[in-house]
């Protein structure tokens, strides 16, 4: 930096708004992406709950269940649900950001190296709606 | 299609103003110009006294690029056509200082380009006997980080460099990566101080748009996910076996 200031220029220091992320749509799904982990971590108290309950007895496993069930509750899983949805579309997505190069050694389509999350997460869904449809 | 279109172009100049204020200019709209021909309009024939910053014309000297309607873009290929009916908001590249209405100063990335040390290094300084020799593979293995042209659009377009100055960024971060996978470099661990610190890869949140941005399909967001990745595989290796990474 030269040590002579008088006549040099001043610049335009931007600052960036607080609310700068409802700025464009990306910016907006990355934060919404970052704030569904509170969703998940919603759904991992909920099945420490329901495990607390199901070793504590039936009544308290219908108590579990009737919690479960009230309004507030049940509003609060279902949005819990569409953010954890998401939350793992959007990281799944972002895969092919490492895998690309370190496993498969050149670009490949996103979708390419996407895919194998998805596969395994649409065997895991099945194979849980089967067992609660008691189907296995 | 009209025959005119709108630019409102951001204006600052640093002897009058404290703020960026903006300016309505009525441009042709021609379906063959480029945003930069409709700046190049106002300059001829409105006011000559509009600065910003152009070379090549044909997306390869990195130095057009400008925010068009808040999104980082090269402005000699960017067709002006496809904002019609307008209006068209033109913008000095994002959280850059701002030395003149589009131009912006430069000296914080061109630091961070050379903290990373961006040319190959070799432990031994004397030169080779005759020219390194490397195979398609190798070449490909870097090739996609040495298509950067320093435009510094995806700068513009990461919130993390917005919010923390100090973030080495993207480009110089792909530019390091490019260093690192070449076969004929051997300055990795050099550049592992500036890389594997909270600055460099360990700042970045993954938001993707400095990818989605750049105009040469460098993916900056791989190179740095992908060095996240070695710099983990390293660290277990100091960390696991103390004589493993020498
Ligand atoms: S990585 Fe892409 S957007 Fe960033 S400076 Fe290089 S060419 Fe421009
Ligand atoms: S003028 Fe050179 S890249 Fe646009």
């Amino acid at each position: 930096m030269p040590q002579y200031r008088q006549f040099q220029y001043k610049a335009y220091q931007p600052v960036m708004s607080p609310y700068w992320y409802f700025d464009r749509w990306p910016y907006l799904k990355f934060m919404l992406r970052e704030m569904s982990s509170i969703f998940v971590g919603w759904f991992a108290v909920v099945i420490l709950l329901q495990l607390n309950a199901l070793v504590s007895g039936p009544t308290a496993y219908a108590n579990f269940q009737h919690w479960m069930a009230t309004p507030p509750v049940f509003i609060v899983n279902i949005l819990s649900f569409v953010f954890i949805c998401f939350h793992a579309i959007t990281w799944f997505m972002l895969v092919p950001r490492v895998v690309a190069r370190q496993v498969l050694q050149r670009p490949s389509p996103d979708v390419l190296s996407a895919a194998p999350n998805f596969g395994i997460w649409l065997v895991a869904s099945v194979v849980v709606a089967l067992f609660a449809l008691r189907v296995i | 299609m009209a025959d005119t279109i709108i630019l409102e172009v951001a204006r600052f100049s640093p002897e009058r103003d404290s703020q960026i204020g903006y300016q309505t200019f009525e441009v042709p709209l021609r379906s063959d110009w480029m945003v930069l021909d409709a700046l190049n309009y106002i300059k001829d024939n409105i006011d000559g006294s509009l600065t910003f910053r152009w070379s090549c014309r044909m997306g390869i000297c990195g130095s057009c690029g400008m925010m068009v309607n808040g999104v980082p873009k090269l402005t000699c290929e960017t067709l002006i056509a496809q904002f019609a009916p307008g209006p068209v908001r033109i913008e000095p590249l994002e959280h850059f200082p701002v030395v003149k209405d589009l131009v912006i100063d430069m000296d914080v990335f061109l630091e961070k380009l050379q903290k990373v040390r961006p040319w190959i290094v070799r432990k031994d300084d004397r030169l080779p006997a005759r020219e390194f020799l490397q195979t398609p593979a190798q070449l490909e293995a870097f090739h996609q980080y040495s298509l950067c042209i320093n435009c510094m659009l995806c700068y513009a377009a990461c919130p993390v460099f917005g919010l923390d100055q100090d973030f080495v960024g993207p480009a110089a971060l792909a530019l390091a990566e490019r260093y690192n996978l070449d076969s004929r470099d051997q300055g990795a661990p050099e550049r592992t101080d500036v890389l594997s610190q909270h600055d460099g890869i360990w700042d970045c949140t993954v938001v993707g748009e400095c990818s989605t941005v750049c105009p040469k399909g460098v993916d900056p967001s791989l190179a740095i996910q992908q060095y996240k990745l070695t710099a983990t595989k390293e660290w277990f290796k100091t960390w696991l076996l103390p004589w493993g990474n020498k």
